[in-house]
């Protein structure tokens, strides 16, 4: 058996044979759905129609790429993604900071900073439709009403950025969770030579925290990213895509053609798309992130 | 197919042996649970609680609901039936659905009623809105549970208030005037609600009659759209300016349930939605306005024609389905006269499933209870459609189009004028580019 300079062992069929039935097991687990997808999307299948059916070329594929709804949700799950990147980053950095900071009740405010992570989804996205933000009964409505101010109809008028807004909101405390960790592994006698330097606490958060958790961020981006693109049930719930499409997500899209439509092909050829999409990102994503550890 | 057959006769051959076996010990054991889906619709809810009624009658038979909201019930049910899932033996579906599922084959033809079901005695309309009416697969396939047109509903007091008389006829422009005179958002009551929420069966409903009325269509003889017409963008532009003006905040959210709740607790001046409303309108322990209530016929434009719908739930059977004869006792329970009596008896006589027979309107008790009775009647057998619009169409249907296409050509349509009813797109943008997704649709459907 010979050995690789990284250290991995290379052939023999013997290790070969060993390895098969995993391998085939996660090919078949990976393969299956991929390929029927991708035979799907060449397919005229819709479920209202039965009789027409048969070989559609890249028919699919054709209807869905001169569609305007794909480029509107194309814009719209990039402006999610990145919106609520930046929102838990910004804000998960902060309240990591913060919560480091020795006071009173720490324990219970980090507990509660937490909290929002353990809600399912479809939970989350009803208690803000009907509590938070709904126009006649909502927290917000009367918050601005304290004020005088008119209520906000927030589904209707601001609908993407109501999204936004629950979605940051539960994974706000998934950023915390990994920054504070981060933060904990910084090496005091480090921000204690620092301050004896005459550095305050800016230039301490700029110069050290911020260079440290760099790691950190890099994951949480990561991680994010990969759950945040396939958001669902928070739109769903909501907005239903609406107004028109100001809130249709790529996932939302292929759930329309699947679900709405029944249009089983032009979802596949949908899905397909959007596999692509992720890969596309993922390959520039993990290439940073990687450069970033190796650092 | 012949698979259905295999595994049905070997469930009978199992389902002989277990019973074989288990005589003795209970009759009970052989009892046969059926499912049945249907819509979270007051009606339905009343069916539901009676329950117990139906399984006192027929020991042999167990009900297992599954109860939806609207929308999803549709999906879950068509993705059932398309993939021939058997999950359910008795399904809740409308006028739209009936004609097309049985024409693919998905639906259990209702030859062998009992006589005393009386098939006669269902309103003509509404009973050839379920059946399928040429070649061979000509018959009923679904059965009634409750049929409805559409109705101007109105707060008397309001109008007396304001000085306003109703006339027999109202039209969509007094009704805007109107609306200007009772709205007065400080004390809550908003001018009139209508649906706003997207969806072919529910905002699309009510703005279908609308634009027929402004003497609009969906589709010419050619089947080419007609969303950019200069109908449609009158029809859409007065329904966003009026429901700006005077309608409640939020509206692209109310659909016909939000819209009654508003109105029973006394917030809209008016409101045009279906007949089958009137019940809990009229029911003092559902409706704070019950004393206050005035009706006139749906609101007309340019044309009478087409400006009140005609739809009805009903209740089928699958092919699917592997206790059809359990089904059909179950259904022809649920749409009998002794089952409207029943609800009579109980929940009060306004309450009952209306618009499903003749002889309903004919029930001293129920004419006692319901001052709209011979008014919805009235609505429903005049509503035709055959004849919906101003202009010819290649199509049926009133506030929609019987082809399978529609389902989703009536909810991208009604996403995009709902965009415009929040100020998200002006009514143009929101016509045009409903023209051309519906233009997309048609032409990857081949027509």
């Amino acid at each position: 058996m010979r050995t690789r300079a990284s250290g991995r062992t290379v052939g023999g069929l013997r290790t070969l044979s060993l390895q098969a039935p995993a391998v085939s097991l996660l090919l078949m687990w990976m393969l299956v759905p991929l390929v029927m997808t991708l035979w799907f999307s060449f397919q005229r299948y819709n479920l209202m129609m039965p009789s027409v059916s048969g070989f559609a070329g890249v028919d699919n594929y054709y209807f869905l790429l001169t569609d305007p709804s794909l480029w509107t949700a194309m814009g719209n799950t990039l402006l999610l993604v990145g919106w609520v990147l930046v929102a838990t980053v910004v804000g998960g950095t902060l309240l990591a900071v913060l919560l480091q900071q020795e006071f009173f009740g720490r324990g219970v405010a980090r507990l509660f900073v937490i909290a929002p992570f353990f809600i399912m989804p479809t939970v989350s996205a009803l208690v803000w439709k009907n509590m938070m933000m709904h126009p006649v009964n909502g927290i917000l409505a009367w918050v601005a009403g304290l004020f005088g101010l008119p209520a906000i109809d927030w589904f209707a008028s601001l609908p993407l950025t109501s999204i936004v807004i629950i979605v940051t909101w539960q994974w706000l405390p998934f950023a915390v969770l990994i920054l504070l960790t981060a933060i904990q592994s910084l090496d005091d006698d480090q921000v204690e030579a620092a301050r004896m330097d005459g550095a305050g606490p800016i230039a301490i958060f700029f110069y050290i925290t911020l260079p440290h958790l760099k790691r950190a961020i890099s994951v949480v981006v990561m991680i994010e990213m990969i759950f945040l693109l396939t958001i669902f049930a928070e739109i769903f719930v909501t907005t239903s895509g609406g107004p028109g499409l100001a809130s249709t997500n790529l996932a939302y899209l292929i759930y329309i053609r699947a679900l709405l439509d029944f249009d089983v092909g032009g979802a596949s050829a949908g899905g397909v798309i959007a596999i692509i999409l992720a890969n596309i990102v993922a390959f520039f994503l993990v290439r940073t992130v990687a450069k970033n550890l190796e650092n | 197919m012949r698979l259905p057959h295999i595994t049905k006769s070997r469930r009978h051959l199992l389902s002989l042996a277990s019973v074989a076996a288990l005589a003795p010990l209970s009759a009970q054991v052989s009892a046969e649970t059926i499912t049945v889906a249907t819509v979270n619709n007051a009606d339905m809810v009343v069916m539901q609680s009676l329950t117990s009624e139906f399984e006192k009658a027929h020991p042999d038979i167990t009900l297992d609901w599954v109860i939806l909201e609207e929308n999803v019930l549709r999906q879950r049910l068509t993705t059932d039936v398309a993939t021939q899932g058997g999950q359910f033996d008795v399904m809740t579906i409308g006028t739209y659905e009936v004609p097309i599922w049985a024409k693919h084959g998905w639906l259990t033809k209702l030859d062998n009623l009992p006589e005393d079901y009386q098939v006669d005695d269902l309103i003509k309309p509404v009973r050839d809105g379920l059946s399928v009416t040429e070649g061979e697969k000509k018959g009923l396939y679904a059965l009634p549970f409750y049929g409805e047109s559409s109705m101007l509903y109105y707060r008397k007091d309001l109008f007396e208030q304001a000085g306003i008389e109703m006339p027999e006829q109202p039209t969509w422009s007094q009704v805007n005037d109107w609306a200007a005179k009772l709205n007065s958002a400080d004390e809550g009551v908003y001018g009139i609600c209508l649906r706003g929420k997207p969806g072919w069966g529910e905002n699309m409903a009510v703005l279908g009659t609308m634009v027929n009325s402004f003497g609009g269509r969906w589709f010419n003889e050619e089947w080419e759209p007609q969303l950019d017409s200069p109908a449609w963008s009158e029809a859409i532009n007065f329904y966003v300016d009026m429901m700006g003006k005077y309608g409640p905040p939020g509206a692209t959210s109310n659909g016909f349930n939000e819209n009654l709740a508003l109105f029973s607790s006394g917030k809209c001046g008016m409101w045009v939605d279906a007949t089958s409303a009137a019940g809990k309108l009229y029911n003092p322990k559902e409706s704070s306005v019950a004393d206050k209530l005035g009706f006139a016929p749906a609101p007309i434009a340019k044309t009478e024609k087409g400006s009140h719908w005609l739809w009805s739930w009903a209740l089928a059977i699958p092919e699917s389905s592997k206790s059809k004869d359990a089904a059909q006792t179950f259904i022809t329970w649920a749409t009998s006269q002794e089952y409207v009596n029943l609800v009579g008896e109980r929940e009060g006589w306004a309450s009952i499933p209306p618009g499903t027979r003749v002889s309903t309107y004919e029930n001293p008790s129920y004419k006692d209870a319901a001052p709209f009775a011979g008014f919805v009647m009235d609505a429903i057998t005049s509503a035709d459609p055959t004849d919906p619009t101003l202009e010819p169409v290649p199509y049926v249907g009133v506030q929609m189009v019987t082809i399978p296409e529609f389902q989703s050509i009536g909810t991208q349509v009604g996403q995009m004028i709902a965009a415009a009813l929040a100020g998200q797109m002006s009514v143009d943008q929101a016509l045009s580019s409903a023209q051309r997704s519906t233009e997309r649709t048609m032409r990857q459907s081949g027509y």
